[in-house]
C-alpha cells in the first residue's frame, strides 16, 4: 500500500507545473478524472460486498443489542438494559477469565514455539528436509478447525492415545478423561489451540526470517557471537513485525474462539471452558435473546479491540 | 474458520484505510488530520451501513402475514378432514436418525398414492436453534418439535384443537396430550392442543442380562436399596455399573436423578415445576435426598470415572460392547438393543423406596406440529390421526420407533416377541399409564434450564465441585431467571 501511495503522490506532485499550457492542464484532469472513476469502479465490488456483509451485519448488532427480541416476532426497545443484563449473567466473568487464560495456549505457546522453529529450520533453509517440516508443521492450519476439534477429542478420550501414550511409559496414575476433567479441560482445550495456531506462526516468522540480510549475520559471526547471541541480537528484533502479527492473530483467536470448544467440549464440564464466543451463540440459538446475544458481541469486540489496538500502537511506534 | 476475516475486517476497519482517499491529498494532509479524516470515513461507512440496515426495529412487518389458523367454525359433518383426491404435497422437517416419520410417511404414501412427502432433516440441536424461522419463513406441514411453549405462544404453531374435536383426540387419556398444550402465558399443562405425537416414550434402566446374572440379579431389583445392592455388586465384580453420558452440552445424570426424585417424592410436585406453575419449587425436601443420593453413587465409584466426557453415542457404544451393565435411558433404543444386543437386555423401572411403591418415568410424546402458516394443515392433521388409529401405522410405530402409539387405550396392538426388551418397555409403559406415574423430562421446564442449569451443576456434582442443596438452588435460580 505505501508504495503505490508514494508512486501516486510523486506523480501527482510532479504533474501541475505552474504556468503550464491550459489544453495540458485539461488533458491531465480528464486523465485524472478517468483514473478516480475507473478506480472507483475497480474498488467498488469490494467496498459493496465489504459494506454489504461485514459493516451491515456490524451494525445491525449495534442495533439489535438495543431491543428485547427472539428472532422472530417483534421486538421492544429496552434501552441499555441489555448491557446492563450482559454483566448480570453469573457465567460471564468466569468466560472472560477463561478467555484470557486461552491467549496463553493460543498466542504464547505457538509464538515462542514458532521463534523457535522457524530459527532451527532457517539454518537448513535449502535442504529438502525443512521443506518436509514446514509442510508438515504447517498442516494443522490446513485441517477444518471442527475437524482438529474431533480428532482431538478422539486423542483425549479415556482410552484415546494421549492415555494409551501414559499407560504405555508407565504413568498409569496421570491418565484421566482429559476434557472431562474440571482442571485439565482448559489446558487441554488450550493444547488444540496451540497446535493449530502454532504452524501459521511459525511460517510467518521463517517468511520474516529469510528477509534479514545475511550479511548481518556474517558480521556477527566476525564479531564472534554465537547462534544465542544472533537470534537474540539479529533475529529476534528484526522479526518485529511478523511476531507482531502472530500475536494480535493468535489473542483475537483466543478471545473470540468458539469452533474448537464448540466441537470439542461445548464449555463444558461445568463451565469450565466456557468463553464469550460459546455465551453469545448459546444466548442467540438456544435461549433466543437475540438482543441480549447482540450485546455480549459488542462487549466482546469492544474488549478484542481494546486488547489488540495497544499491541498495533507497539508495532507503529517500532516503525517510526 | 473465521479467524481471517475477523482478520480483515479488523485491519480494513482501522488498520490501513487510505484506500478509499485520493492520494494527492494524502500527501498534503498531517498525521492528525489524517487520522481525523479517518475516523470521518470510518464514520461514514458506519452510518452508511446502519442506514442500510434500516431504522425500523427488528421483527416488525416481516414477510410473514397474520396466520390464518385452522376454519375457527367448528367442521361440519360435510367437510371431511383429511386428503381430498387432488395430488398434495405434504413439508415434513424430521429429525436426523430416527427414521420412524420417514417410515410412517413412507406407508401414508402407499395408502394414499395423492400425497407425496418432501421431507427434509437435520439433526435435534438444528431444529431446537432453527425452529422459530422455518416455521415462519419456510414453513412445514409437519415438523418434529423441540421445547415448544416459546413457539405456540409465539403464534407459529397451528391450534389443533378443532382437529382434536373432529378426530376425537380428546377422548384418549388426557395424559397423552397434556405436555403439548400450552396457554397463552406459555405455561404447558393446560390450555389449547399445539402438537400431537407419533408415539410416547418412557425412561427406566436398562441392563445387561449376562452381566446381571453374574452378579447374582435374577430379577428386576423390588426397592431402591436392592437397585444399590446390585450396583455395589457390579462393582465388587469389576464391572462398570453404569457408563451414563454427562459430558459437553449433555446433562446425562439428569435421567438417575429425575428417577431417583421419583422414588422419593410425587411425581405431580414434579409436575407442576416443569409446567411453571407459579410458587412451584425444585428444591424440596424429597428432592434433595434425591440428590444426596445420586451423590452417594457418585461418591461410591458406581459411575464410569469418565461420564464428564462422555457423550450420548459413547455411552450407547458401550453398553452394547458389555462395557456397562446399567444404564439410564428410554425405549427410543428398544428396537435397537433388541437387534444389537437380541435375548441380552432387560429394562425395568425405577425401583420405589419400598416394596409396593409407587413407580415413576419420565415419559413424553415425540412431538409433531403443524406451522402456523403451513399450507396443507388438513392433511397433516388427517395424517397424524393416521399414525395412531391405523393398524399398520401403530404396528410401525412400535416396531421402529420402539414406543408406545398414541391412541385410545384400548387400541390394536401389534403382537411382540417374548423375551424381547419392547415387550419390557411396552409393559412398563402400560403399568405407569395405570399409576399416573408419568412426569415430563425436568430438562424441558424452561428453554435454557438444561443447558444452564442441569448440565453445568450435574458436571460440578460428579467432580464433587457442589453440594446436592446447592445445586437445586442453582438450579431453581437459572429456572426463575426465565420464568420470574
Amino acid at each position: 500500500m505505501r508504495q503505490r501511495q508514494t508512486i501516486d503522490g510523486r506523480r501527482e506532485v510532479s504533474s501541475p507545473v505552474p504556468g503550464s499550457p491550459e489544453s495540458r492542464r485539461r488533458a491531465l484532469a480528464a486523465r485524472r478524472l478517468r483514473r478516480g472513476v475507473l478506480a472507483w469502479a475497480l474498488v467498488a465490488p469490494a467496498g459493496i460486498a465489504y459494506v454489504l456483509f461485514v459493516l451491515r451485519p456490524m451494525a445491525q448488532s449495534v442495533q439489535f443489542s438495543f431491543y428485547e427480541w427472539d428472532g422472530v416476532t417483534e421486538s421492544t426497545w429496552v434501552g441499555l438494559d441489555n448491557y446492563a443484563a450482559v454483566f448480570e449473567i453469573p457465567e460471564m466473568y468466569g468466560s472472560i477469565v477463561n478467555a484470557f487464560e486461552l491467549i496463553v495456549y493460543f498466542s504464547l505457546v505457538p509464538v515462542a514455539l514458532g521463534l523457535f522453529t522457524a530459527n532451527t529450520i532457517r539454518s537448513f533453509a535449502t535442504s529438502r528436509l525443512a521443506l518436509v517440516s514446514r509442510v508438515v508443521l504447517f498442516l494443522p492450519q490446513v485441517i477444518p478447525l471442527v475437524a482438529a476439534g474431533i480428532m482431538w477429542s478422539w486423542l483425549y478420550a479415556s482410552n484415546g492415545t494421549v492415555n494409551q501414550v501414559l499407560r504405555l511409559i508407565g504413568l498409569d496414575s496421570v491418565t484421566k478423561a482429559w476434557l472431562g476433567d474440571f482442571g485439565s479441560a482448559l489446558p487441554a482445550v488450550g493444547v488444540i489451540g496451540a497446535w493449530v495456531h502454532f504452524g501459521l506462526c511459525m511460517l510467518l516468522l521463517l517468511a520474516g526470517m529469510t528477509k534479514i540480510d545475511p550479511a548481518l549475520y556474517e558480521a556477527a559471526r566476525i564479531d564472534g557471537a554465537g547462534p544465542v547471541r544472533e537470534f537474540f541480537a539479529i533475529t529476534l528484533p528484526s522479526l518485529r513485525q511478523e511476531i507482531s502479527v502472530c500475536i494480535t492473530v493468535t489473542v483475537i483467536a483466543a478471545l473470540a474462539s468458539f469452533d474448537i470448544i464448540y466441537i470439542s467440549t461445548q464449555g463444558g464440564p461445568g463451565n469450565q471452558t466456557l468463553v464469550p464466543g460459546l455465551a453469545i451463540y448459546r444466548l442467540a440459538f438456544f435461549s433466543r435473546e437475540v438482543g441480549l446475544a447482540s450485546a455480549l458481541a459488542v462487549v466482546l469486540m469492544a474488549l478484542v479491540l481494546a486488547v489488540v489496538l495497544p499491541l498495533q500502537r507497539l508495532n507503529r511506534e517500532g516503525d517510526s | 474458520m473465521d479467524r481471517l476475516p475477523v482478520l480483515r475486517r479488523f485491519s480494513n476497519g482501522l488498520g490501513a484505510p487510505g484506500r478509499f482517499h485520493n492520494p494527492w491529498k494524502e500527501t498534503m494532509v498531517s498525521r492528525t488530520g489524517r487520522s481525523g479524516r479517518r475516523s470521518a470515513l470510518a464514520t461514514t461507512l458506519v452510518v452508511g451501513a446502519l442506514a442500510l440496515a434500516g431504522c425500523s426495529s427488528p421483527g416488525s412487518g416481516g414477510s410473514t402475514a397474520e396466520p390464518e389458523g385452522p376454519d375457527t367454525d367448528t367442521p361440519g359433518e360435510s367437510t371431511a378432514i383429511d386428503c381430498g383426491t387432488e395430488p398434495v404435497t405434504l413439508k415434513g422437517y424430521f429429525e436426523t436418525g430416527f427414521p420412524l416419520p420417514t417410515e410412517l410417511a413412507r406407508e401414508f404414501e402407499r395408502q394414499y398414492p395423492n400425497v407425496s412427502f418432501d421431507i427434509r432433516e437435520d439433526q435435534f440441536a438444528v431444529l431446537t436453534q432453527g425452529a422459530p424461522r422455518v416455521l415462519a419463513d419456510d414453513p412445514p406441514d409437519l415438523m418434529r418439535l423441540p421445547q415448544m411453549s416459546e413457539l405456540a405462544k409465539d403464534g407459529l404453531l397451528l391450534n389443533l384443537d378443532s382437529y382434536a374435536e373432529y378426530f376425537g383426540w380428546d377422548e384418549w387419556p388426557e395424559s397423552q396430550l397434556e405436555q403439548m398444550r400450552v396457554d397463552e402465558n406459555g405455561r404447558r399443562g393446560s390450555g389449547p392442543l399445539y402438537a400431537m405425537g407419533l408415539n410416547f416414550s418412557m425412561t427406566g434402566v436398562f441392563y445387561n442380562k449376562e452381566q446381571a446374572a453374574q452378579i447374582g440379579m435374577t430379577e428386576p431389583p423390588a426397592t431402591l436399596a436392592e437397585f444399590d445392592a446390585y450396583l455395589q455388586a457390579a462393582k465388587d465384580a469389576g464391572l462398570t455399573p453404569l457408563a451414563q453420558f454427562n459430558g459437553g452440552a449433555t446433562g446425562g445424570l439428569a435421567f438417575p436423578l429425575q428417577a431417583l426424585m421419583a422414588s422419593y417424592g410425587d411425581t405431580g410436585a414434579i409436575n407442576d415445576w416443569i409446567y411453571q406453575v407459579p410458587g412451584s419449587t425444585i428444591v424440596t425436601e424429597s428432592n434433595i435426598k434425591a440428590t444426596e443420593h445420586l451423590q452417594s453413587w457418585i461418591e461410591a465409584g458406581y459411575f464410569a470415572d469418565d461420564v464428564n466426557s462422555m457423550d450420548y453415542a459413547m455411552m450407547m457404544a458401550r453398553f452394547i460392547n458389555g462395557e456397562s451393565v446399567f444404564i439410564f435411558n428410554g425405549d427410543w433404543e428398544s428396537g435397537n438393543l433388541d437387534a444389537q444386543m437380541p435375548g441380552n437386555v432387560g429394562f425395568f423401572l425405577m425401583p420405589p423406596l419400598e416394596e409396593g411403591g409407587s413407580f415413576g418415568a419420565m415419559s413424553a410424546p415425540l412431538t409433531y406440529g403443524i406451522s402456523a402458516y403451513a399450507e396443507n394443515p388438513e392433511c397433516a392433521a388427517f395424517f397424524l390421526n393416521w399414525v395412531a388409529t391405523d393398524e399398520t401405522a401403530r404396528t410401525i410405530a412400535v416396531e421402529v420407533g420402539g414406543s408406545h402409539p398414541m391412541g385410545p387405550a384400548d387400541a390394536y396392538m401389534p403382537p411382540i416377541a417374548e423375551g424381547s426388551v419392547t415387550a419390557e418397555t411396552l409393559a412398563a409403559g402400560a403399568a405407569i399409564g395405570e399409576q399416573d406415574g408419568a412426569m415430563d423430562f425436568i430438562a424441558n421446564a424452561t428453554g435454557t434450564v438444561y443447558a444452564e442449569g442441569w448440565t453445568p451443576n450435574l458436571q460440578k456434582l460428579v467432580a464433587g465441585e457442589i453440594d446436592p442443596v446447592s445445586l437445586l438452588e442453582a438450579v431453581q435460580a437459572e429456572y426463575l431467571r426465565e420464568v420470574g
